[in-house]
C-alpha cells in the first residue's frame, strides 16, 4: 500500500480534493454536496410522522444523498483501519492546552476520556456526546446546512446565507472551547 | 420548529433510481470518506486546534476547498456543462429571510461542533 493511502495529508492535498466533490456531484447529476440534509431525509423515510418539514418524498430529493453518505462511513471505517494508528500531530500549543484542561490521552481522533462507552456515564463524556450531538442535529437543521454544506457549498457559491452560518458556526465554537469546555472537562 | 423547509432540492428525474448511477454516489462517497479521515478533518484534537488558532491545519483544508469549488463551479456555469443526468447544472439559491435562523442556527450548531469535535 502507497503510503499516501496511509498517512495524514498536508492540508494542500486534502482542501483541494475535498473542494473537487462539489463539482463532481453537480456534474452526476445537478446535485448539491451537503452531507447535514441525510438527517432530514432519514426523518423522513424512518418517521415522518405528522410533520410537513418530513413529507416530501425523499427518494427522489435525498436517495442519492444517504448512498453518498454510505459511502463515506464505509470509506471512513476502511481508512481508519489502514495503516498504523498514529497521534494525531496537533500543535504543540494546542496540546499543552488540553494537558491543562486534564486530557492525557492524545492517540486515536478523539480523546478516550471523554468518548468512550465508560465516559458516557460522566457528566464531560455525556455532555460532550448527547449535547453536542443534539446541538449539532438542531442547529445544522435550523440553519440549513453544515460545514460542507454551508461552508464548502454555499461559499464556493458566494451565498450570503451561508456568509451567515458560517460565522455562527465560529462564534459558537469559539464560546464553547473558551467559555463551556474549561469547565466541563 | 417553524421554519420552512430551506434548500428545496431540484429534482432531476428518474437518473438515480437506476442502480448503475447510485454507484456513482456511493464510490464518490467512499472517496470523501477516505478524504475526511486522511485529512483528519473529523478528529476532535484538529477541531480544538482550529478554535484555539493555533494551526493553519484546518483554515487551509477549508478554504482551499472553497476555493477549488468555487473555481470549478464558475467554469462549469461558463461553458453551461450539463450533468450525466442531461440537467444544466444550477444551483438553488437559499433564501435569506430575516438572515436570523443561519446566524442562531450556525451558533447553535457550532457549540455542538466544539464539544463534539465532528460535524455531519
Amino acid at each position: 500500500m502507497s503510503t499516501w493511502l496511509t498517512a495524514p495529508w498536508p492540508w494542500y492535498i486534502a482542501g483541494p480534493i475535498i473542494g473537487l466533490f462539489v463539482p463532481a456531484l453537480l456534474l452526476a447529476g445537478n446535485r448539491v454536496f451537503g452531507i447535514s440534509s441525510n438527517l432530514r431525509h432519514l426523518c423522513s423515510a424512518f418517521a415522518p410522522g405528522k410533520l410537513e418539514y418530513f413529507r416530501y418524498d425523499w427518494r427522489r430529493s435525498g436517495l442519492w444523498n444517504l448512498v453518498f453518505l454510505s459511502g463515506v462511513l464505509i470509506g471512513g471505517f476502511i481508512a481508519s483501519h489502514w495503516g498504523t494508528p498514529h497521534d494525531i500531530a496537533i500543535s504543540r500549543e494546542t496540546r499543552v492546552a488540553l494537558i491543562n484542561l486534564g486530557i492525557h490521552d492524545f492517540s486515536g481522533v478523539a480523546p478516550r476520556e471523554i468518548f468512550s462507552w465508560h465516559a458516557l456515564l460522566t457528566l464531560r463524556g455525556f455532555a460532550s456526546v448527547v449535547l453536542g450531538g443534539f446541538l449539532v442535529g438542531f442547529g445544522t437543521a435550523y440553519a440549513g446546512g453544515c460545514t460542507s454544506g454551508h461552508a464548502i457549498s454555499g461559499l464556493a457559491n458566494f451565498e450570503l446565507p451561508s456568509l451567515i452560518a458560517v460565522l455562527g458556526f465560529f462564534a459558537g465554537g469559539l464560546a464553547a472551547t473558551y467559555f463551556i469546555l474549561p469547565h466541563l472537562l | 420548529m417553524t421554519a420552512k423547509p430551506q434548500i428545496e432540492i431540484a429534482a432531476p428525474g428518474n437518473w438515480e433510481s437506476k442502480p448503475v448511477f447510485l454507484l456513482v454516489y456511493l464510490l464518490l462517497g467512499l472517496a470523501f470518506g477516505i478524504a475526511l479521515t486522511r485529512s483528519e478533518v473529523l478528529s476532535w484534537f484538529r477541531i480544538q486546534e482550529m478554535f484555539r488558532i493555533q494551526s493553519f491545519h484546518m483554515y487551509g483544508i477549508i478554504g482551499s476547498a472553497i476555493a477549488t469549488a468555487a473555481l470549478l463551479i464558475a467554469l462549469i456555469r461558463k461553458a453551461g456543462l450539463k450533468s450525466a443526468s442531461g440537467e444544466t447544472v444550477s444551483i438553488p439559491k437559499k433564501e435569506l429571510g430575516s438572515g436570523v435562523r443561519y446566524g442562531l442556527g450556525g451558533t447553535i450548531f457550532g457549540l455542538g461542533w466544539a464539544l463534539m469535535g465532528a460535524c455531519p
